[in-house]
């Protein structure tokens, strides 16, 4: 079947990949691998708006690939694959990517790795995370003034403790200025199914809810809450162009500037394996603009933001009880620590509902 | 007017070997030009996709990693579908083999249980379990099939779900790392619990030697035995069948136990090979894609064989295509769709002669 003309081609191809690949070598090479499609508009699309603006900050002095819809439970080959391919630094950006990006690190000690939201480091290995809860607070207050029903409608993924966390938070931030306001949970064990996602907002409303707040990261919740003329918050990214009437505000994750910064370390040779948690105050987290509120509800945001961001106010400030009641121990002086945060399983009281186990 | 398929008198190996290899090449040709489409190097896509992963060692071993447990699942598979019985929830199967064996790895974790006589009995413990687990899962759908007529269709479906569930709620409770911060995954196993690897270090496990192992003697007993002999007649002529005094229900249990238990073991090899610790879900889809895979493969061993190596390869081909060319990842899959279109086709065009009829015959 191989002709000459094949041949020819062929030839010319592998000349043309090897070309190419003498080209980069000067650059550093970014690799990213994330667990959803970038066309997700929530979580990875962030994490990959965020690798476009690190590529567009350092120009030509960096070259990035991503792979995208990467199963957790088979990705070390996918992880492997970029190590084998000349990438520098890899980024991977699921939880579940957290074995699989260790045992690839230890194969390859000279490659630097970054894993989002996972606990695990190693000398080649840096984590980092956002404070996503503290969003959650806001929207908490928002929904807490916003509702007419008093019973939020909350579609979440999966009872991990960063899910868990954001529903006390917010729980807690309705409680802050509304203390009868009832919250009702679906599970939809899933960070992405539109179907599934939307049927579980569906439901929400059906049970009388008039404000849908999601942990998942498509947009179809919200759009549910737009079609049957409620309110909603988006998830990961400003989702206001899928529901502009229905968007309250959104808990943007901005990896922007971390990406950049890391980036830059490694091309300056700074890099290490560090351990980060930003959130409003180092602008890992952003709030989308307040829409669709009365102004006093806006400046209330508005403040709440500035306080959290400035360190006077903590989402989890002392004392916070559970369920029956008991305030749970205060590790961090005048509020929960870190630790209680990111591996919270229990909910606070209020909470009509019981973490699935 | 309309199409006559009428079935070819004899079957010519020229066609049997030449059909699937056409149907190849023109799912390359078709990918190619969507490739071309794209604004890419067809011919440089064609290097990244087939030639280079089978170029390196280390892509080789990936390809066969990937292709163990399509091989296994399938191989078992076609025990069922040569029969005519339609096992269609292998990854439940696959799933509860995983759980089963994982579940030693889990609690023999720090050293427990290999004081006195050491770790050599854990793995093959495992792989029983595994394939223990896997078998007495498929008995359900077998059972109620033997017992209540119950469409093992569905059941073995609605199955799927159930054990996919089932390991979320352990791995969530009571499978979890104590130290683990609450996130929902068991312990890393000890060394001890891992199947053998080629070498430190490297990814291909021993798990690949089992699912040739399967190929093999799958192949003899369709070939050489009376139970390969009787799971062909069932299947194809189930009135001779009985007449000759073989029972439909022995054999429907005898096939759901084997092909359970090759989706246990497939299972156990994927969470012992490959994962190292259970996860809430341990399986992208093998047990379904293994459908297709038996099914490529013809139902044949050796077909599977080839069927789950060239599957395997369009993953790890695809990965690279994204790395190397920034192709997106929806190309992989539409050519996976494409290549099972072309093979299909091909495979009818092989079975049957087309013929335009004039007329409205009767």
């Amino acid at each position: 079947m191989l002709d000459s003309t094949t041949k020819l081609a062929l030839a010319g191809a592998i000349a043309l990949g090897m070309a190419t690949g003498a080209m980069a070598a000067d650059k550093l090479k970014t690799g990213f691998v994330y667990v959803g499609p970038v066309g997700d508009f929530g979580y990875s699309y962030q994490h990959d708006q965020g690798r476009i603006a690190m590529q567009k900050a350092l120009g030509d002095a960096v070259e990035s690939t991503f792979l995208e819809s990467i199963p957790e439970n088979d990705s070390e080959r996918s992880i492997e694959q970029l190590a084998r391919t000349g990438h520098q630094l890899i980024f991977t950006t699921s939880f579940g990517f957290m074995e699989p990006t260790l045992k690839v690190a230890k194969k390859f000690p000279n490659i630097k790795f970054e894993h989002a939201t996972g606990y695990k480091r190693a000398d080649n290995v840096a984590t980092y995370s956002a404070k996503f809860h503290e969003g959650r607070y806001i929207i908490g207050q928002i929904a807490g003034k916003m509702t007419k029903s008093n019973i939020i409608g909350y579609v979440a993924s999966f009872p991990i403790p960063e899910v868990v966390s954001g529903i006390n938070a917010f729980m807690l931030g309705a409680q802050s200025v509304n203390p009868g306001i009832k919250v009702k949970i679906v599970w939809a064990n899933t960070w992405f199914d539109p179907g599934k996602e939307a049927d579980a907002a569906k439901a929400l409303l059906a049970q009388g809810a008039d404000i849908i707040s999601q942990h998942t990261d498509s947009a179809a919740p919200l759009q549910e809450a737009e079609k049957a003329g409620k309110l909603g918050f988006g998830q990961a990214s400003d989702m206001s162009r899928f529901a502009p009437k229905a968007q309250l505000t959104s808990i943007i994750d901005d990896w922007s500037g971390y990406y950049t910064g890391r980036v830059k370390a490694a091309l300056d040779g700074t890099w290490k394996a560090t351990d980060t948690w930003g959130g409003l105050g180092a602008k890992m987290v952003v709030m989308a603009p307040f829409a669709n509120m009365p102004d006093e509800v806006k400046a209330m945001a508005q403040q709440t933001t500035a306080d959290i961001a400035s360190g006077k106010l903590n989402p989890f400030k002392c004392p916070v009880l559970d369920q029956a009641g008991k305030a749970a121990e205060c590790k961090g002086g005048t509020a929960l620590d870190d630790g209680q945060i990111l591996g919270m399983n229990w909910y606070v009281k209020g909470i009509d509902d019981k973490v699935p186990q | 007017m309309r199409i006559d398929l009428e079935p070819r008198a004899g079957r010519s190996l020229a066609l049997d070997i030449g059909a699937p290899a056409g149907a190849l090449a023109f799912a390359i040709l078709l990918g190619g030009i969507v490739v071309w489409l794209l604004g890419k190097s067809p011919a440089q896509a064609f290097m990244v996709y087939f030639v280079q992963p089978l170029m390196e060692g280390w892509s080789l071993q990936e390809v066969a990693v990937k292709a163990c447990p399509l091989v296994l699942i399938a191989v078992g598979l076609s025990f069922c579908y040569r029969a005519n019985v339609w096992n269609i929830g292998a990854e439940g199967q696959f799933v509860i083999g995983g759980l089963c064996g994982g579940w030693l790895g889990v609690v023999t974790h720090g050293g427990a249980g290999q004081g006195a006589i050491g770790g050599w009995w854990i793995v093959p413990a495992m792989l029983l379990l595994g394939a223990l687990g896997g078998a007495l899962y498929a008995m359900l759908p077998a059972l109620l099939r033997v017992w209540l007529g119950v469409s093992e269709i569905l059941t073995s479906l609605m199955l799927v779900y159930i054990a996919e569930l089932g390991l979320d709620y352990l791995v969530r409770g009571a499978l979890r790392d104590p130290k683990g911060f609450n996130f929902p995954q068991s312990v890393t196993f000890d060394d001890a619990a891992r199947l053998p690897f080629l070498a430190e270090g490297e990814r291909l496990h021993a798990g690949v030697a089992l699912a040739l192992l399967a190929v093999a003697a799958a192949a003899f007993v369709f070939a050489r035995s009376r139970f390969g002999f009787e799971v062909r007649l069932v299947g194809e002529a189930p009135r001779a069948a009985r007449f000759a005094g073989f029972s439909d229900a022995r054999l429907t249990i005898a096939v759901f136990a084997i092909s359970g238990a090759l989706a246990g073991l497939a299972g156990i090899c994927e969470v012992s090979g490959q994962i190292g610790q259970l996860v809430p879900t341990i399986s992208p889809g093998y047990g379904f894609t293994a459908i297709i895979v038996a099914f490529l493969g013809r139902l044949s061993p050796f077909g599977i064989l080839l069927a789950g190596l060239v599957l395997a390869l369009t993953y790890i081909g695809g990965e690279a295509a994204q790395v190397a060319l920034k192709l997106p990842n929806d190309m992989t899959r539409a050519f996976q769709g494409i290549l099972l279109m072309c093979v299909l086709m091909a495979d009818a065009a092989a079975r049957y002669k087309i013929r335009l009829v004039s007329g409205s015959g009767a």
